[in-house]
Parts: structure tokens; C-alpha cells; sequence
């Protein structure tokens, strides 16, 4: 630790500055060494073994999950993409970038385009399904409409709403409870018999409460994206290091100094999982809660065309609906490689 | 000794909750909205038994399973397929991005009017939104396949379904799991949502006419029902998961303790 920062940070260093946040493995060190030996003949591969298995460690590193699985994607490069890489990919990717893109972009266009001549030619009722380029210049006239942006602003304040009180409560509860066995063992049973309790099963309850005002919505959101911050926490919590722990105890450290430079930098990855599946899940409540309660929001407005047999109206709806959804995925994903800079599994990617 | 210390661990704080929980609503005031622990149980083996057992709760779950069922079948043969083949992937990547990105309960009204109301829209609505999590872990997973392996099946001869057997659905099977484990949670809520929206059946109609009428206690006999029909599947799914990936929890099992 000879090149330690001046603010003293233990924590994140020593063990884990292997590009993985877990401690090497004996495979991966003996192909690191491998590697190190014959550099122009294993291309960056090196990791392959320990990749699958660990990009496999049951989290699906590239998108937010409505579940929560049980490791966390901070075993698998805190990004969630793969982290193995190397010079032979990044050019072989450089290469493939742009006829990618342009693939998907064909892709998404074909799939419009099945879309509207489904429609067109008959084969579905067209006032069932309308045509893709009515949909979308109905979305496109929305985009000019205060009521369709007040909808927006509704949906995004419960989601912003459940989301503060949920993260909150769950990294509050989360520390509390990882950091002491007894609590942990003491609390186990009840969170897993209490997750897996699907949140829309307390709709009839919520309906009662609150009726159709925005505590509703709040009551499902929260309720749903507690439960993936808090497992996320709580496995970020177990896995800070022994040594680092020991460590900073010998400098001095007292309990909130260890709090702050040991357990919360090792606890970070897993909590940014933790924020990015629960803004997925979050989302999906808001709607569903608009859908089905009618507290204000775009999903109300789906409910309102659907049963005023506005189809067009609906369909455009539903595509702002997934529009939103891809804009909050993407947001989350820059936020978790800001937050995460500095953590060696986001580093290595860029140095690579 | 020790299996009476972990057996109070596990049943400790449920216990110290129910007691509050009793202690919240038997003593004072009638509470409107939360029944005693006592009169929960009670309405809740009233309620529940044969009757309502297979007129609500048996076609739930058998439209619970068709929708699983289906979404594994198509997710895992058409994840396999667009992750074999690399122009495909690129060519519909982005869409399914999209789909997946839908939040699956606007997709009922969707179908109800492609469908129409009856049981294959539920099990449609279900299929619409659980397919998604396991379609996508299955791609990935392929993708993520060991390139080393890859080459030496190739070198070997290995081709068609023993290619697909004994090289890319075993590399592939930790991330389809865990695209199954999520696809389960968001089938139990499509099921339940599905039938609140249009039905005359199943345990989402009925807990929504409970609380449409005031029956409050039969209303949370509903949601411990949910709950436990939950539980009960992350249970299931736990045991099957130890079946199919043991070798991989060995495998990991291993790599940390090195």
C-alpha cells in the first residue's frame, strides 16, 4: 500500500486490483501468467474461462432485470458488460461497429415495416392494429401535447418518488443488517420469504388505502424495488475484505472511517446493480399501477384509449412507453460507469 | 444445540412480527383494514378450500404453467438460434432491446383486442413478457460461450445437435437459469394482473371482487395466498436450478475457495 492516496482509502485496493472485483482465482492467475508469456498469441482471451463462469454468476450484465439474482453483477465487472477484452476484440469490434449499427437499424425497420403491411393487407384487423406509421405519427403529434408531457412528469415523479424512498430505506437497512451476523442470520428467513411476494398482489390493498391518488403506485414501487437494493447491499456488505477490514482497524479507523473508506467503496458496485435493476422494476410498477389503479400517469392514458377504442391513440402510448423504459436503461448505465470510475473493473476496460 | 440456535434464527423475527402484528389489532380499536393474525387464518382455510381451489386457484396455475413453459420453449430455441448466428443477432438485437424495455403489463390491452379475453390470451400475456428475460440470457449466454471450447468442437467434428448438446446449452445454461428465475417473478405478476384486467375466474379476479366488496380479511387471505404461491415457486425453481447446474455451483464452488 506503498502508493496509497492521501485520503487513505484501504478498502478498494490490494485484493482487488486484478480487474475483478473478486479475488483472483488460481485459473485466472495462471492465465494472466500465460498470457504474460505469449502476449500475441492469446489476444486478450485470457479470462475466457473464468469469464463464463463468472459473467454467468447469474446476473445479465448488460441490461436491468426485473429480478434480482442472487450475485451480483459487481463479480462480473461492476458495468455489467464483459469485461473480457483485449486488443484483438477492440479492433475486431472497431471493424463490426458500423454494419452492426446498421443491421439493427435494418432490423428495426423490418420490423416496422412487417408492422404496417400486417395491417395494411388485412391479415390482422387493422382496427385492431393499425398501421405502424399511424402509431407513430400519433406519437410524434403527442410529443407537441402538454397533457401527453404532464403524463410523462406523473409517471417519472412516482418512479423518481419510489425510487429515492426504496433505495434509501433499503442501503439504511441494508448496512445496518450486513454488518452484523447475528442480524443477518437473524433476518434471513423474513426477507426471503418476503421477496419473492409478488408486489402486485398488494394492488386490492394499495386500492383500499390510498385509492387512485399517487401513494398507491408509491406503495407497489417501493415495495417491489426494496427487495433487489437490499439483497444487492446486503451481498456487497459480505463481501468486504478481511484484510482491508483488519487493516484499517490497525491504522485507527473507527467505526464511521470504516464505514465510509472500506464498506461503502466495496458495497458500491453492488449497490449501482442494486439502483439499475430496481429503476427497471420501478418503472414497470409505475405503469402497471396506472394501468390498473388509474393513479395518473401514462399507463392511465393506455387504459383510457384501450377502453375508448382509441387504438391508434394506445399503440403510440405503448411505444413512448418502451421509449421511456430504453431512455431510463441508458441513463442508469451512464450513471453506474460515472459513480463507478474509479473501480478497477470499469478501469481495466478502458485501458485495454 | 446447534440446529435449536439456527431453528430460533429462523423462526425469531416472524415470530416477534406476528406478535406485534397481534398485539397491533387485537387490543384497542377495531382496526377496518388489518384483521387479526387469528381471523386472517381463519378466513383464509375458509376461503381457500376445495371450492375456490379449483374453480380460481387450478386454472391460475395451469395458465401460470403454459405461460412458463411457452416462454422457455421459444426463449431457449430462439435464443439459441439468433446466438448462433451473428448476422441475425446484429440484424434484431436492437428491437428486442425495445420489447424488453416495454414494461409487459401494457401489453394485455394489446392483446386482449388481438386475442380477444379467453384463457390463451392469458397464457399469451403471460408468454409476451416472461420470454424476454430468458430470450435475451439465452443470446448472451451463447455468446459468452468459451471460444477455446468452441474451437476444439469444431476441430473435433462436433456438429449439429451434439454441437447444440454437450457444447452451447451447457456454457449457456447458468445465464438461462438465471433469465428463468426472473421470467418466473414476472410471470406470477402477469398472471395475477392478466386476470384483474378481464376475467371471470382466477385468483386475480377473485381477490380484486373481494376487495371490490369489503372483504377485507378475504382480501389478505388473497395476498398471503400470492405471497405463498410465490415463495413456493422461487422454491421450486431453487431445487431444479441445484439439479441442472450442479456441476456449475461444484465449478464455482471450487474457484472460490482457490
Amino acid at each position: 500500500m506503498t502508493d496509497q492516496t492521501p485520503s487513505g482509502a484501504p478498502g478498494p485496493r490490494g485484493p482487488h486490483a486484478s480487474g475483478d472485483p473478486r479475488r483472483e482465482t488460481e485459473i485466472e492467475r495462471l492465465h494472466r501468467l500465460e498470457a504474460a508469456a505469449r502476449p500475441d498469441q492469446r489476444r486478450g482471451d485470457t479470462r475466457r474461462h473464468v469469464d463464463a463462469a463468472t459473467v454467468a454468476a447469474l446476473d445479465i450484465p448488460t441490461r436491468p432485470d426485473p429480478a434480482a439474482p442472487p450475485t451480483s453483477v459487481a463479480q462480473s465487472g461492476a458495468t455489467g458488460s464483459r469485461t473480457s477484452s483485449g486488443p484483438g476484440r477492440a479492433r475486431r469490434r472497431a471493424r463490426r461497429g458500423w454494419g452492426t449499427r446498421l443491421l439493427g437499424v435494418v432490423g428495426l425497420l423490418g420490423f416496422l415495416l412487417t408492422w404496417e403491411l400486417v395491417s395494411r393487407t388485412g391479415v390482422v384487423n387493422p382496427t385492431y392494429l393499425p398501421p405502424a406509421s399511424a402509431a407513430i405519427a400519433d406519437l410524434f403529434r403527442n410529443f407537441g401535447l402538454a397533457a401527453f408531457w404532464e403524463a410523462v412528469g406523473d409517471t417519472m415523479l412516482q418512479w423518481f418518488l419510489g425510487m429515492v424512498i426504496a433505495v434509501t430505506a433499503a442501503t439504511v437497512l441494508g448496512f445496518v443488517i450486513g454488518s452484523s451476523t447475528f442480524l443477518r442470520r437473524f433476518t434471513n428467513s423474513t426477507i426471503e420469504f418476503l421477496r419473492p411476494v409478488p408486489s402486485v398482489a398488494l394492488i386490492p390493498l394499495a386500492v383500499l388505502l390510498y385509492g387512485v391518488s399517487i401513494q398507491s403506485a408509491l406503495l407497489l414501487i417501493v415495495y417491489a424495488s426494496f427487495w433487489q437494493v437490499l439483497i444487492q447491499v446486503l451481498y456487497g456488505v459480505a463481501d468486504v475484505d478481511n484484510v482491508a477490514m483488519n487493516t484499517a482497524r490497525s491504522y485507527g479507523l473507527g467505526p464511521l472511517a470504516r464505514l465510509r473508506y472500506v464498506i461503502f467503496p466495496t458495497t458500491l458496485p453492488y449497490l449501482m446493480t442494486g439502483i439499475r435493476l430496481a429503476a427497471a422494476v420501478a418503472l414497470i410498477l409505475a405503469i402497471t399501477a396506472q394501468l390498473i389503479i388509474g393513479t395518473p400517469g401514462l399507463g392511465a392514458e393506455i387504459a383510457k384509449a384501450q377502453s375508448g377504442g382509441s387504438y391508434v391513440a394506445m399503440y403510440a402510448l405503448i411505444l413512448a412507453t418502451g421509449m421511456l423504459g430504453v431512455l431510463i436503461n441508458i441513463v442508469m448505465r451512464v450513471i453506474e460507469r460515472r459513480v463507478l470510475s474509479w473501480h478497477s473493473s470499469v478501469r481495466t476496460e478502458v485501458v485495454k | 444445540m446447534k440446529t435449536l440456535k439456527s431453528l430460533l434464527y429462523i423462526v425469531g423475527l416472524p415470530v416477534i412480527l406476528l406478535v406485534i402484528w397481534y398485539l397491533a389489532t387485537a387490543f384497542g380499536e377495531k382496526n377496518f383494514f388489518v384483521p387479526t393474525p387469528a381471523l386472517l387464518a381463519e378466513t383464509f382455510v375458509e376461503t381457500w378450500t376445495w371450492d375456490r381451489m379449483t374453480t380460481d386457484v387450478f386454472p391460475s396455475l395451469v395458465r401460470l404453467f403454459w405461460g412458463i413453459l411457452g416462454s422457455i420453449v421459444i426463449g431457449m430455441v430462439g435464443g439459441l438460434l439468433i446466438g448462433s448466428i451473428r448476422w441475425l443477432r446484429a440484424l434484431l438485437e436492437p428491437t428486442l432491446e425495445f420489447f424488453r424495455a416495454i414494461p409487459p403489463t401494457v401489453l394485455i390491452p394489446v392483446l386482449m383486442l388481438l386475442i380477444g379475453i379467453g384463457d390463451d390470451m392469458k397464457v399469451a400475456v403471460i408468454i409476451a413478457g416472461a420470454v424476454w428475460p430468458i430470450l435475451l440470457n439465452t443470446i448472451e449466454g451463447v455468446r459468452a460461450m468459451d471460444e477455446v471450447l468452441s474451437d476444439t468442437t469444431h476441430t473435433y467434428g462436433i456438429k449439429g445437435f451434439n454441437r447444440v448438446r454437450y457444447l452451447i446449452l451447457p456454457s449457456a445454461m447458468p445465464q438461462i437459469m438465471a433469465g428463468i428465475r426472473q421470467s418466473l417473478s414476472i410471470a406470477l405478476i402477469l398472471m395475477v394482473i392478466s386476470e384483474m384486467f378481464a376475467a371471470s375466474s382466477g385468483l386475480g379476479f377473485t381477490i380484486v371482487q373481494f376487495q371490490r366488496s369489503f372483504a377485507i380479511p378475504e382480501m389478505w387471505s388473497g395476498i398471503v395466498l400470492l405471497g405463498i404461491i410465490g415463495v413456493l415457486l422461487s422454491f421450486i425453481f431453487q431445487l431444479i436450478e441445484r439439479v441442472v447446474l450442479r456441476w456449475y455451483h461444484g465449478l464455482r464452488e471450487i474457484e472460490n475457495a482457490a
